[in-house]
């Protein structure tokens, strides 16, 4: 599976962990126990507000080993595509 | 463009690299290097204090720390040992100065004084108000994420007989009393940080 052929555009099937509002440590605690959901080579999309997710995020990624496949922001809202290791 | 014989062998193992693994291809470069071989990191965090602005920190590192995959263990001392004791107990210890001190200082984690600012409860009652007010996890729920991510709680031994409690006064993910060379053992181990809060 790729990404860009399957999941062009997050059409395909994507488990979102919706985060906005909480406060450190909260995203990041969520997101752990979210991708323990899904396979290994899938995607969890997760969507936050706390500002401090960019460089958690980042971090988060680099211990575990999960990685980030797309990050963009619209209106406060954080979006991370990340992919189970 | 001339190309030499070990540089088209080279495109061609590229090539058939490449549409053997697809999936490589969109995996950001540090994550790759991170699972090469990433050795498994430890936080070990003395908790000595039992007060609202102490037991915050320690908690929200012990959770960052089990999200991010570090083993995280939480060596609870002194005051530090009453925020861990079950919510629902009133009254611990075996004579009247334990019960006593149970009884100036309710144990439990959603009865935490704060360091400053106390005045009789207003000040944690305001920091609960805001803390509600922007979604901020209290010490209850990050005690209880804490212990999904599996975050390990170690009671110190000498507190326990101190305050006179129990095993069973203390909240259910609470391990084996240990002591300091434990501790010790464990802090100085590699890869391991270790804070005293």
């Amino acid at each position: 599976m790729t990404l860009t052929d399957t999941n062009p555009a997050g059409t395909a099937k994507l488990t979102t962990l919706d985060a906005r509002g909480l406060k450190c440590p909260m995203p990041i605690v969520k997101t752990a126990q979210a991708i323990k959901t899904v396979t290994a080579g899938e995607m969890l999309e997760v969507l936050t507000t706390d500002p401090g997710a960019v460089a958690d995020f980042a971090a988060w990624s680099r211990s575990t080993g999960n990685s980030i496949v797309e990050q963009t922001v619209a209106d406060g809202v954080y979006r991370f595509v990340l992919q189970r290791k | 463009m001339t190309t030499t014989v070990a540089e088209r062998d080279l495109l061609g193992l590229l090539e058939s690299a490449v549409n053997e693994a697809p999936v490589e291809t969109i995996v950001p470069a540090e994550a790759t290097q991170s699972e090469v071989e990433a050795p498994v990191r430890q936080l070990v965090i003395i908790n000595w204090s039992g007060e609202f602005d102490r037991i915050m920190p320690t908690l929200i590192m012990a959770n960052a720390a089990a999200a991010m995959g570090y083993k995280t263990k939480v060596f609870t001392t002194f005051w530090g040992l009453l925020p861990f004791v079950n919510d629902q107990k009133r009254i611990v210890g075996e004579n009247w100065m334990q019960k006593m001190l149970a009884f100036m200082q309710r144990p439990g984690i959603s009865h935490l004084k704060m360091s400053k600012m106390n005045f009789l409860g207003m000040g944690p009652w305001m920091i609960g108000q805001l803390s509600k007010k922007y979604q901020i996890a209290s010490p209850k729920e990050l005690l209880e994420a804490a212990e999904a991510l599996g975050v390990e709680f170690m009671p110190c031994q000498m507190t326990m007989d101190m305050f006179g409690l129990k095993r069973e006064d203390m909240i259910d993910g609470m391990g084996e009393p240990v002591g300091a060379a434990t501790v010790l053992e464990l802090m100085t181990q590699p890869n391991t940080a270790s804070l005293f809060i």
